[in-house]
């Protein structure tokens, strides 16, 4: 199996149990900086429960994260985010009482400024993002009155405004058109040729297969399989485990 | 569902057994007669809120928890305005009379009549919620309305029968407290730290836990009574609670 | 600016206010809407912005209060000293019931607020020192502070400089990166983690900041009264009242609370005296569910909506 030499993240050995159920079972897999991976799987076989222990959202019980080299698997998320790790997440949680330029400027005060906020223009920074989303002229309206296409690049303009090196996108084409799909796509593209790592993952096998460099698919808590996408859907485990059978 | 109001209905409960029985009604009887009347009431009070609240979606946290606290406080002092702040209790031929168990024990007969009850009521609703389809609906509507309503119920009326079936009960609740022990309309504060206290003891939705949840605190109040005194008695169930909510929210029980 | 301008002129006339009012109810009535102003502000720092319910304001208040009376009765500490006093214990003890309970659900921290104020009633009642369950009555201090000549506009005073600094704070909270970091955690908890927010110390800071602003609302509730009680100290009406004025004024902005408090406050002073105060509870409480229900942004959101014609549909 091809491993990247430049690891971005390092996960290694990585378990989470939620009573008796085994969530994830010794999970160890790395991501190169600036590559585009996918992860796939069933439902309920641990693909969120990977991507919460890795955000902060959930904590692992064994096994470790590096990020860029440090261990973050003990951080609260918050901290996370700081250290260059940013998501999207499966249903768009907008904060819906705020303006869409407003929910770009929350990150950007609490990550990118944090340190000096008095001199920075979030404003004008948000309104960039935005244009580069193709949502500037939604920067007034509230979060809770976007469509659904619009809520899904929000949240990755949102993950953007705090700076990451890190993006994970949690199904943010789930329930789109195949229009609005190519549309997200093309914003991951040029997000990742900005020097952006991405996690993707996705039900869409088309979309998966066409951003991925390389691919990884989980079953029940532990990986089946992982290496180009190519190879990975010609494997009968995957097949078997998508199909049931 | 932020339901703060359920105690003010048992106390609501207390107070309806009263007002039948200065009809000449036996508590009990009176208590089982409220159950359909309450079990609507609680059916409208969730319609109410489902129609306001729920399906509008708009910031539930809040304001959701604010309309069953100023509920919970027009009944209070609505309560204080027909029946005025004194304690009131009632007459049957049970109460005042006392049944010895060996030698010198003697309990009080209402005791054992309310005690009879209460385990019969809580037999029959965990038979109920563990044995019937509506009953397992109503468990799985806590944890998953997704996967219920793949199931082909209805989550929405899960709930309000479920809430139909929490305030009934609070009727003959009502009704077995009265016949227990004096009432006044400020017995719901103390209420609200007893039913929390039990359901957090126990774990959220388990219903044996309930049981136990409920002997714990019971045995240490009647300690910390016996022990320093009626003075600090109020004390004992929220201090139970605060510790379990510090130590293990997950509850005693719970996962 | 406008704000300052505003707050001045408000405390130069409650300052001058001996020289030309001197119908005694004024002050009376006054610093009883004042007090509620400050509640009403403290509660909706944590319950408005940030989401988070305290049905425990009352216990917060006492703890002000009873600070302030035990140290009096101690060291006849001056009044200044009380209210910081105050304000430091019911701030320590926003943090420390956060601490216990706002990682949790945001339901099980309005419990453990009830469930505090229950138990520290019950600790006063029985703390003889303070009087316990009989109360205890309180000389006022007998020399006069500056030119006042009458102890309860002094008092009237101090409540309105407290009353000025709440509302100076929660409008700072709101308009700045703290406001937006509460708001993110009102809206979406686990968003507003994501988006760098450090949920749980902001929770933490906005509880402790609520609770010092009702303890210092409460520091001078017994030489006020020059009695204390438990029972009236730890009353539910400061609870319902500080939770249904900003719910009734509107959450969303620092204005609201305000409005909520004089509304309601002035409504309640009318009542008591002409009805009687369990009706004015029933008010209260009536006109809780009536807005929560019916205008759920407030008497800011009926503003918007009917006099300005924009905002939510």
């Amino acid at each position: 199996m091809s491993q990247p030499v430049d690891a971005l993240l390092k996960i290694d050995n990585l378990s989470k149990h939620f009573g008796g159920f085994t969530a994830l079972d010794q999970v160890s897999v790395n991501v190169g900086r600036g590559e585009r991976f996918g992860l796939i799987g069933p439902n309920g076989s641990g693909k969120t429960t990977l991507i919460n222990c890795i955000s902060g959202a959930l904590q692992n019980d064994q096994g470790s994260i590096l990020f860029d080299g440090a261990e973050v698997s003990r951080m609260p998320a918050y901290k996370r985010t700081r250290l260059g790790i940013a998501r999207s997440f499966q249903i768009p949680r907008p904060f819906g009482s705020m303006s869409v330029l407003e929910n770009l400027i929350v990150p950007l005060e609490y990550v990118a400024h944090s340190g000096s906020l008095h001199l920075a223009d979030t404003r004008g920074e948000a309104m960039e993002i935005l244009k580069g989303m193709g949502l500037a002229d939604k920067a007034e309206t509230l979060a809770s009155s976007l469509s659904q296409v619009e809520l899904r690049k929000m949240e990755l303009a949102r993950a953007m405004a705090a700076r990451p090196r890190l993006l994970i996108s949690d199904e943010a084409m789930a329930g789109l058109s195949s229009n609005e799909v190519s549309e997200v796509l093309e914003i991951l593209f040029k997000l990742n040729a900005s020097g952006i790592t991405i996690i993707m993952i996705e039900h869409i096998m088309q979309a998966v297969m066409k951003f991925s460099q390389r691919l990884l698919c989980l079953d029940a808590g532990r990986i089946i399989c992982e290496g180009s996408p190519e190879a990975v859907v010609g494997n009968p485990d995957v097949q078997r485990a998508y199909l049931g059978a | 569902m932020p339901h703060v109001a359920h105690p003010a209905f048992l106390v609501l409960g207390a107070y309806a057994t009263y007002a039948l029985v200065g009809l000449g009604m036996d508590p009990l009887l009176a208590g089982l007669l409220l159950m359909p009347v309450f079990f609507a009431f609680g059916i409208a009070v969730y319609q109410f809120y489902y129609l306001t609240f729920e399906r509008r979606g708009t910031d539930l946290g809040v304001r959701g928890i604010a309309f069953f606290f100023g509920i919970a406080f027009i009944v209070q002092v609505g309560l204080i305005l027909v029946f005025g702040v004194d304690q009131r209790m009632v007459e049957a031929s049970y109460i005042g009379t006392s049944i010895e168990v060996f030698g010198d024990v003697r309990i009080p007969q209402r005791m054992i009549v309310a005690f009879g009850v209460a385990l019969a009521l809580t037999i029959t609703l965990a038979l109920y919620l563990s044995r019937t389809f509506t009953g397992r609906a109503i468990k799985a509507v806590a944890q998953d309305e997704g996967a219920l309503r793949l199931m082909g119920a209805d989550p929405v009326r899960i709930k309000r029968w479920a809430f139909g079936i929490a305030t009934g009960t609070c009727a003959l609740a009502g009704a077995l407290l009265i016949i227990v022990g004096p009432v006044d309309p400020n017995l719901d504060r103390l209420y609200i730290g007893r039913t929390f206290c039990v359901v957090v003891l126990a774990g959220m939705g388990s219903m044996s836990g309930t049981l136990v949840a409920g002997l714990i605190l019971g045995v240490a109040e009647s300690l910390v009574l016996a022990s320093v005194g009626t003075a600090w008695a109020p004390a004992v169930a929220f201090g139970i609670l605060l510790a379990v909510l510090g130590v293990r929210p997950a509850g005693l029980f719970g996962r | 600016m406008k704000f300052l301008l505003g707050a001045l002129v408000l405390v130069g006339f409650a300052a001058a206010a001996p020289l030309f009012v001197h119908l005694e109810y004024f002050y009376f009535a006054g610093f009883v809407v004042l007090q509620f102003i400050v509640l009403a502000t403290a509660w909706n720092i944590l319950g408005g912005f940030a989401g988070y319910v305290n049905f425990g304001t009352g216990a917060f208040f006492a703890v002000g209060a009873y600070s302030a009376v035990a140290l009096y009765k101690a060291v006849q500490l001056p009044l200044g000293l009380q209210i910081l006093a105050g304000a430091a214990a019911a701030g320590l003890l926003g943090f420390l019931v956060g601490l216990l309970t706002l990682r949790l659900r945001g339901i099980f921290f309005s419990i453990a607020t009830i469930a505090i104020t229950i138990i520290l009633e019950t600790v006063v009642m029985n703390w003889h020192y303070v009087g316990g369950a009989k109360g205890l009555p309180i000389l006022r201090p007998t020399e006069m502070p500056l030119y006042f000549t009458n102890y309860t506009q002094w008092l009237f005073l101090v409540m309105t400089i407290i009353a000025v600094l709440a509302v100076a704070m929660a409008r700072y909270i709101q308009v700045g990166w703290i406001g937006r970091g509460l708001r993110a955690i009102r809206d979406n908890e686990g968003a507003a983690e994501c988006s760098g927010v450090p949920t749980l110390k902001l929770k933490l800071a906005a509880a402790s900041i609520s609770g010092a602003l009702m303890g210092a609302a409460g520091a001078p509730f017994a030489q006020y009264l020059s009695f204390i009680e438990p029972s009236s100290a730890f009353s539910l009406n400061y609870a319902v009242n500080a939770l249904a004025m900003p719910i009734i004024g509107g959450t969303a902005h620092w204005i609201g609370p305000v409005l909520g408090a004089i509304l309601l406050g002035t409504v309640q002073q009318v009542v008591t005296v002409t009805i009687s105060s369990e009706m004015n509870v029933l008010v209260v409480g009536v006109m809780l569910v009536v807005f929560v229900v019916g205008a759920p942004e407030g008497i800011l959101g009926l503003w918007k909506r009917y006099v300005l014609k924009k905002g939510t549909p």
